[in-house]
């Protein structure tokens, strides 16, 4: 029975890092960003297979179900991704922001020129 | 104050305003109705007060409107919202070497004529940013129930941590100094900027006086804000202001 899990879990996990490996390859995702995942679907992988570091781990956090344990851990990468997510985007909608400022900044200052060649 | 020169058709000009150089920052979202009698009325008041209209995305031709009047404007690439308009609006009065600069929205809600009680706590050398309050001094203004009881909580919650009596943490009404502008330029919150700039500041060691000003109903266009924007006006001005506690600020910008 929970042998079936951790197949599951380590198939999904494998497939995961497949996925992430090929974005990178054909250069749709950064590797800057790739490696939060990657790092996920890594230790997914490896407590999907190494049992006995899972039972250790669901131990020591009081988890009775040792897959429980794996997901718990899951989701808890998945919420850092997403985090980190959240800050790429402040940075992206700062970075736009001055993009703004300075391009209508620029615009009205080559119209003006542009306006002052014209009369001169 | 002091004694001031008659200038033909318009308003007294104060003569200790010779040789500043001032500028009013217009930001403007879709006024093309307003925008005309806004530039009229500030042209009235101080012929010497250059103008410039942050055009913040409109669609419906505030720009073109305001470029026929004459006036300076900058055109944003899309809505940024009224704190970075008005980022971009002090950005441009630095480069261009302002010595003051008056925010006066596009939408007529202000009232130029008010513009020399802004401008006089600077020229008296009092203060460096000022703020029209429309609750100071007996102005009779009530706004909506909500409204009124979200601008008192900020209103003395800002009070405390400037330590000074603020009244209206919402006015736009301001005028700031070359330190202001410079402040400004380089650091100003987004989205709803009014409360945090004041406490901005405050935290830069710069001095904030506010004057009681009479501020009109709108003119025309809807108001910016729905009762959604009002919850997350409430919830982001106040993360915002816990947070801005814990922020360690620079020391005080010197004017360029």
């Amino acid at each position: 029975m929970t042998v079936r899990v951790s197949v599951v879990a380590a198939l999904a996990a494998l497939v995961l890092l497949v996925v992430i490996f090929e974005l990178i390859r054909s250069r749709r995702l950064h590797e800057r960003y790739a490696i939060l995942w990657l790092v996920t679907g890594g230790i997914i992988l490896v407590l999907a297979v190494w049992r006995d570091a899972l039972n250790v781990l669901a131990d020591a956090v009081g988890i009775a179900y040792p897959p429980s344990a794996l997901f718990a851990l899951a989701a808890l990468f998945i919420l850092i991704v997403l985090l980190h997510y959240s800050t790429v985007i402040s940075k992206l909608a700062d970075q736009n922001r001055i993009l703004a400022q300075r391009l209508g900044l620029l615009e009205n200052k080559l119209d003006k020129e542009r306006r002052r060649t014209e009369v001169g | 104050m002091t004694q001031k020169i008659t200038t033909g058709a318009h308003q007294a000009v104060d003569p200790r305003l010779a040789g500043l150089r001032r500028i009013a920052i217009v930001p403007a979202y879709n006024e093309v109705g307003a925008i005309e009698s806004v530039i009229a009325e500030i042209r009235a008041v101080d012929p010497a007060l250059a103008i410039v209209v942050m055009d913040d995305g409109s669609s419906d031709g505030t720009a073109a409107r305001a470029l026929e009047l004459g006036v300076e404007v900058v055109r944003l690439p899309y809505n940024l919202g009224i704190g970075g308009a008005m980022q971009a609006g002090y950005q441009y009065a630095r480069e261009q070497g302002f010595d003051l600069a008056i925010q006066v929205d596009g939408d007529g809600q202000h009232d130029p004529r008010e513009i020399a009680k802004l401008v006089e706590p600077i020229l008296e050398g009092v203060a460096d940013m000022v703020v029209g309050t429309r609750f100071a001094g007996g102005k009779h203004y009530r706004p909506p129930f909500a409204r009124r009881i979200g601008i008192q909580i900020f209103a003395a919650v800002v009070s405390l941590i400037v330590h000074q009596r603020v009244t209206d943490t919402t006015s736009g009404f301001r005028a700031v100094n070359r330190l202001g502008i410079a402040l400004f330029a380089a650091d100003y919150p987004h989205d709803y900027p009014e409360v945090e700039t004041t406490v901005l500041v405050h935290r830069h060691r710069m001095r904030m006086v506010e004057v009681p000003v009479g501020m009109r109903t709108r003119a025309t266009g809807r108001s910016s804000i729905t009762i959604f924007q009002s919850i997350y006006y409430m919830l982001k001005v106040s993360l915002a202001l816990f947070v801005g506690l814990f922020r360690r600020h620079s020391p005080p910008v010197e004017g360029e």
